[in-house]
Order: structure tokens, then sequence, then C-alpha cells
């Protein structure tokens, strides 16, 4: 198969690779796919509480280069916009900036669903806070 | 001086040994005529070389020339050799035995045959990737009529026990059919001591030219009779209709003969090479695994899956060599490889699965290439791997509720 030139670049050129700290509050993460499918995303996000703008964002890939390139974009996407921006993000984005052919198009729909998953965590740890508020007081 | 890209992908094809382009010429230009001409000398000619090829053929696995039917390849040998046999038999019964892990020219035609009224069982194979001898002994009844069982398998290279299956075959009284593309011209085959009565095999995987194969069918002890599958001008023994190929059919004959001749040194050389391969590989990469037994394997295959790493992007990041993978990405059907899948190794080890074949022109600087090549893209996307870094926390991936899709 023939790759276009934007997701052979995010292949050789992944960005923004690695892990953020799970257990940190401000920290959501994503995990969707599995072993089994031959396809595996986690995408984590790091939010300011205060203004509720993602700061950074971090991905690993289990999976093809369509994959890997679809979740390097999306994390590119993802910083500096709020959480709300970010869940208006859709995987036609994906689809049309790296050129996917039909083939390819689950791969923009998982990391979507990575990117969706990754701010629900995110605001599940903001509705328990970590501290309790007598502690706090 | 190593040329990219770097070829090692002989299970799927090999390519042509000039000393055959230079045999098949001829039939190309002055000497076209038709093997079946019998009434002046462009037939003649013609017939001559394929007589010549028929020998050779007969010469490299045991058998005689009369028992060589030409054919287009052996996906047409397969379907000839279980139709042929299914109709012409069928009085007999109505029972076919092949395995699961068999190509699809013999799965889809034991397809095709269920719904002529055939009954087909699939043998499982063991996760070393053997039939189990027993099972095949329990599943043949006063019904059954042919057994298909391939030689070598064209993804993991596992060896079948053809002879024992043979000799099962033959104390039952039922005809022993074998697909031995990746073997014939690789491994020493006699059609004899194997106990073989039917074998298809083509002359593009030992280094001749597409577009011609042969159906081994046995003359006598027993003799073996076919139904023919395509009408016409009785040709090939009233098997195969058709006007021969002539400069295929003479590019098999010194394809042929090459094998024979180069065999013994071949076999020690691509097992050398490709144990080289695998011992590099092994030594520098952890969570590596071999697909199929290494004790009854073709020399020139390795089937070996890197854990936690998509095959398809495998290959991407090894663009410069030509091999295959058995992940659902690379194939047509999105499925991952149903070989793999039916040693029972589970589905995350066949996406990451990749092929290597070694052939006649491999040389060791291409081996040694390829190993670096294939530890740096595994080690650079295992850092891209959630699953690599889960197992590194020691977190067991059975244990996870992953969301299928």
């Amino acid at each position: 198969m023939a790759y276009s030139d934007k997701v052979l670049d995010h292949y050789n050129h992944p960005r923004n690779v690695g892990s953020l700290d799970k257990k940190d509050p401000s920290v959501g993460t994503g995990l969707v796919g599995a072993p089994e499918c031959g396809d595996v995303m986690k995408l984590q996000i790091k939010v300011n509480p205060e203004t509720g703008i993602i700061e950074d964002a971090r991905f690993k890939t289990f999976g093809c280069g369509s994959a890997i390139a679809s979740s390097s974009l999306a994390t590119e996407m993802l910083k500096g916009k709020t959480v709300d921006e970010a869940l208006q993000i859709k995987n036609t984005e994906i689809v049309n900036e790296l050129s996917l052919p039909p083939v390819k198009i689950h791969c923009s729909v998982l990391a979507e669903d990575a990117i969706k998953a990754a701010i629900t965590d995110y605001k599940a740890k903001m509705e328990v806070p970590s501290v309790s508020p007598l502690q706090t007081a | 001086m190593l040329n990219f890209p770097i070829y090692l992908d002989n299970h799927a094809t090999t390519p042509m040994d000039p000393r055959v382009l230079d045999a098949m010429l001829p039939y190309f230009k002055e000497s076209f005529g038709n093997a079946a001409s019998r009434n002046h000398s462009f037939g003649w000619v013609a017939e001559e070389a394929v007589e010549k090829a028929r020998k050779q053929l007969a010469d490299l696995i045991g058998a005689t020339s009369k028992e060589i039917v030409f054919t287009s390849g052996a996906t047409e040998s397969n379907n000839l050799a279980l139709k042929g046999v299914a109709e012409m038999y069928v009085q007999k019964g109505n029972h076919i035995i092949t395995a699961a892990t068999e190509h699809k020219a013999v799965l889809d035609t034991c397809k095709r045959l269920e719904k002529h009224g055939s009954r087909v069982t699939y043998l499982p194979v063991q996760t070393n990737g053997l039939v189990d001898l027993d099972m095949l002994r329990d599943a043949i009844t006063d019904k059954t009529t042919l057994v298909s069982i391939m030689y070598g398998n064209n993804e993991i290279g596992v060896v079948q026990s053809i002879a024992e299956i043979g000799r099962i075959c033959r104390e039952r009284g039922v005809l022993f059919h074998t697909d031995a593309v990746q073997a014939v011209g690789k491994i020493p085959v006699d059609v004899n001591t194997d106990n073989i009565d039917l074998m298809s095999f083509t002359a593009h995987k030992m280094y001749g030219p597409k577009g011609v194969g042969a159906l081994y069918v046995r003359r006598k002890n027993p003799r073996v009779q076919l139904t023919a599958q395509m009408d016409g001008g009785g040709h090939e023994r009233g098997m195969r209709s058709g006007t021969l190929n002539v400069p295929g059919i003479a590019g098999f004959g010194k394809a042929a003969e090459l094998c024979k001749e180069l065999l013994p040194q071949e076999m020690l050389a691509h097992r050398a090479l490709r144990d080289r391969l695998k011992n590099k590989l092994m030594a520098e990469l952890d969570e590596t695994y071999i697909n199929g037994t290494m004790d009854s394997r073709l020399p020139h295959n390795l089937n070996i899956s890197f854990a936690y790493v998509e095959g398809e992007s495998l290959l991407m990041g090894i663009n410069d060599i030509a091999v295959s993978s058995g992940s659902a990405c690379t194939s047509a059907t999105l499925e991952p490889s149903y070989v793999l899948k039916a040693l029972g190794a589970g589905d995350d080890l066949a996406h990451s699965s990749i092929r290597f074949g070694i052939g006649r022109f491999t040389t060791q600087e291409e081996v040694d290439y390829t190993a670096d090549k294939v530890v740096d893209v595994v080690t650079k996307l295992r850092e891209l791997s959630p699953l690599y870094e889960m197992v590194k926390e020691g977190i067991d991936l059975s244990k996870v509720q992953w969301a299928a899709h």
C-alpha cells in the first residue's frame, strides 16, 4: 500500500510520544482498541484546571502506520485547545489531513475515541476531588 | 555491495534463474510450434522440448514422465486433483480430509466441493503446526476417497510427516494428494518413498517462470484416475486440455534440473542464512517468538512474531526489504493470518508476525543488513507501543478489559 507523505512524516517523526503520570489529577488517560484487533492507542492530556486548556498531550500506539500517524496528529490537534473544543474534533479532520484511504478510516475513528476517552477520564477525576474538602479547609 | 530493495519473500515467488530464461527463449522465437502438431517439424521440436521437460520434472521427484500433467500453476493442479478425484471416485465415497493450514487453493476448492455434496473434514493442527496422525487415522472412514495435506507450509514452513501420512492412506486404501509447492526443489521430495499419489507443484517457486505448474498423477500401485475439469482437445492424456505453454514448460524443466543439481548445497546454505537471521534477531530482541516448529521446517523459512509491534508498521519501517506479514492490515480480507490463528497462538501474535524467505540469490550481507534493520525498527516501535510499556510495568495484558472494535 502506498502511504501519503503526511502519514510517512508522522510515522518517521512521531510527535509527542510518551507517557504522562496517570495518577496526576490534571491528566486524563484514554486507552482504546484491543491487541487481537491489531491496534491499541493510549492517549493522554494534561489540562490546566484554571483555564481548561490542554497544555500537553502524549501518545503511544500499537498499530499500523496510519494508526500511529492518526494518534500522533491527534496530540498535535489537542494542544492549546480547551477540553470542550477538543470534544468537537471529528475523525474526518484526521482522514482529510492525512489523506487516509477508506480501509484506514477506522484508524481515525480510534483516534477520536481515544481523545474522548482521555477527556472522559479527566472529567471523572475532576468530579472526585483527590483531596477531601475538610483537609483543605 | 547491497542492492535495494532486498528480496526476502521467496515463498511468494522466486526470481527466475537466468539459465532458465535462456532455455525458454528459443520457444518464443524460431521454435514456436504447437506441441500437438504431429505432421511437421515445428510441432516435433516443440513436443521434444515438452518431453525433455517432463523427464526433468519426473527425475526431480522420483516419478516417470507419463505421471506428469502440465497445468497453468499449482492452483489449477490443486483444483484438478481434488475435483478430479471427487468426481471420478464418487461411487466409492464423498469424504475428503484436509487440514486447517492448507493454502486457499485447497481450502476453497474443498468449500466448493462441499456445495456439490462432498463432506470435508478440516483437521486442526497442533501448536507446532503439525497434523496429529492419530487424529488423521480416526478421521478416515469407508467413505473417504482423498486426503490432501500440504508438504511444506507457505507461511510457517512447517514440513508435515508426509511419508507417514502417505503410508496411513495407503493402508486404508485412500488416495493421498499433497500440495508441495514450497517443498519441491527445496528439500528432497520422492513420490515413492513419500507414498504420494497426487502432487501439485509450480515453476515460479523454484526459479522458473510464472504461469506453468504440474500435477503428478500416480500410474501404478495404485493407478490414479481423474475426471478432467476442462473440456477440449484431450491433451495431457485426457486429464488437462489446452495447448501446452511450451516456453514455460521448457523453463520449468530447466528449473527442475537446476534444483536437482543444486539442492544438496542450497539446503545447507539456506539453512545457515536462515539460522543466522534467526539467531541475530532472537539475541537482540526480547519477547520474540518463532511460529511453527523448528524441528520439521523448510530450510529457507523463518516466521517470527515480534510481540507488541504491529506487522504492517514494521513492514513500513523496513521498506527497503521485501517480506510479508500475517497482520490483518496487510491482507486483502483485513483478517489476521488463518494459518497463525490455527496454531492457537492468539490473534495478537498473528498481527505481529513477519515471514522471511531465503532464496538462491540471497547473500549473507543482505541477511545481516535485514537483521540490523529489523532490530532497529522493532526497538523504535516498542518505544511507541503502549502494550510493551504495560508489560514492562508488570501488567498482564490478558487481564485487561479491551474494547474490541
